[in-house]
């Protein structure tokens, strides 16, 4: 794996620091002022997550840290030592999309994609939260995030029909459940 | 907007903590959420040769009931002070407050004990607790001690915290029974700073106005409390006529207003009058409603 820090020596203030990223466990040295951003970019090869304004006012950042959103250019690596994180990376399984990815897709939620790392997550840990969100609710959850392309109607779009999908998906595996007990 | 070098430390208890700081002669900077120590650090507006994280000490992090007071741990997030039902019930201004803070995903990491040391002019915590007369432990090299949130916020983005002392705890008093609350604020959007903003306490008893607190934060250097309006609320019946009355004491209040390019001193000064307003209506229509 190429790091753009990686040709840089370690001060004497790094640490050897571990977590768990999508499952996998990860043990690297970070430097104390390295965000957490640029490790999971830069030493751990992982691109999904987007470095936008650096100062946590755009949201592409956000990733899910012990299942909750974060802002990952508002964190060190070295505060996330011993955490559990998931990336956009970990969103999807064995090359299927998430159905909130697939929603985003269906619905015309991104267009150049630059912000849709980090709705992702966020709409993830809502509709852990709340499966049936208000219009009121889905905007007042993705108000940290900026996006300079959709206008945010087909996001709200998006976001209504993954809601819905996986409702109704968690609605058959229960009526299955029942059927063969 | 890469952070500059710095040491780092997760000491994991305070006394730990207090020494490591006694030991930086003022040069470390503690390290809470980092919702707003991050950004600083970006920008390179702040250059700490060590930061000192909270993040490590377990013991930090909670919301009990405690000798007929909730007691928040200083490292506990906003998320946390969100969902506990215990503050949601016990003391719903600081529930409705919580939720005009910056967006979910700061909340998750953004911390009580952060914002109030942070002391931003335009925070919600340092206003809600100078209302509600909140009590701050601190905890130093001589032993830990309590501040009243009226004496702790002397100027903007500083405390009565010493070099080496630590904010552990936050006290806050349950409502009151018969009272109501509201804190209101304007913003230019969703989740941002306030522009204005203000937290209203009102206790009625008997149709009468028995006691009142009005605190505006966003519009001066730190909470300014409207003693003059609160004055000449009591005794009142709760009506638009004492209302606004209480709102033109709230314009006059602000000795200092700011001034930026999003609003000027007199559109501030002219917001804190229109939030104080709403907000009395909408405290008085509560504690008519919970008595």
């Amino acid at each position: 794996m190429t790091s753009p820090f990686s040709d840089e020596k370690p001060s004497s203030a790094a640490r050897r620091i571990r977590m768990t990223v999508n499952g996998v466990a990860v043990e690297a040295v970070a430097e104390p002022r390295t965000t957490l951003v640029d490790f999971l970019r830069g030493d751990l090869g992982l691109g999904g997550t987007h470095v936008g304004c650096e100062h946590g006012v755009c949201g592409a950042c956000t990733i899910l840290l012990e299942g909750r959103t974060v802002r990952a250019c508002l964190m060190l690596a070295v505060q996330a030592d011993g955490a559990r994180l998931t990336t956009i990376e970990g969103l999807g399984r064995d090359g299927v999309l998430h159905p909130i990815q697939q929603a985003f897709v269906d619905e015309h939620g991104l267009q150049c994609g630059f912000c849709t790392p980090g709705f992702l997550l966020s709409v993830h840990e809502l509709l852990e939260q709340n499966p049936d969100p208000s219009d009121e609710e889905i905007r007042d959850f993705l108000g940290g995030h900026l996006c300079r392309c959709t206008g945010y109607k087909t996001i709200l779009r998006s976001v209504r029909l993954a809601a819905r999908r996986l409702r109704e998906t968690k609605a058959a595996v229960a009526a299955h459940a029942e059927a063969s007990s | 907007m890469k952070p500059p070098p710095f040491a780092y430390a997760a000491p994991r208890s305070v006394a730990d903590a207090t020494a490591l700081l006694r030991a930086s002669d003022g040069d470390a900077k503690l390290l809470a959420g980092g919702q707003s120590l991050l950004p600083l650090l970006a920008m390179r507006l702040a250059r700490p040769s060590l930061l000192v994280d909270l993040g490590r000490i377990a013991d930090l992090d909670y919301v009990r009931e405690d000798d007929g007071m909730i007691a928040i741990g200083a490292m506990t997030t906003k998320t946390a002070v969100e969902r506990s039902a215990l503050i949601r019930t016990r003391q719903p201004l600081l529930h409705d407050a919580t939720r005009l803070i910056g967006h979910p995903q700061i909340r998750n990491r953004g911390t009580v004990g952060g914002s109030m040391a942070q002391a931003d002019p335009a925070a919600e915590y340092p206003a809600v607790a100078v209302a509600l007369g909140a009590t701050l432990r601190l905890a130093g090299e001589r032993g830990e001690r309590s501040v009243d949130a009226a004496a702790f916020f002397p100027s903007p983005f500083t405390t009565a915290l010493e070099p080496s002392e630590i904010l552990t705890e936050i006290r806050v008093p349950m409502r009151a029974a018969g009272s109501g609350w509201s804190v209101l604020e304007i913003a230019r959007r969703h989740g941002d700073f306030a522009l204005a903003g203000a937290v209203v306490m009102l206790g009625i008893e008997s149709g009468r106005i028995a006691s009142a607190r009005i605190v505006l934060f966003g519009v001066a250097p730190v909470p300014v409390r409207v003693s003059a309006g609160e004055a000449a609320l009591l005794g009142e019946s709760p009506g638009r006529p004492a209302f606004e009355h209480a709102a033109a004491c709230a314009r006059d209040a602000v000795s200092e207003p700011l001034s930026d390019p999003h609003a000027s001193a007199a559109y501030r000064c002219h917001l804190a009058g229109v939030l104080v307003g709403r907000g009395l209506a909408e405290a008085a229509a509560r504690a008519e409603g919970s008595s």
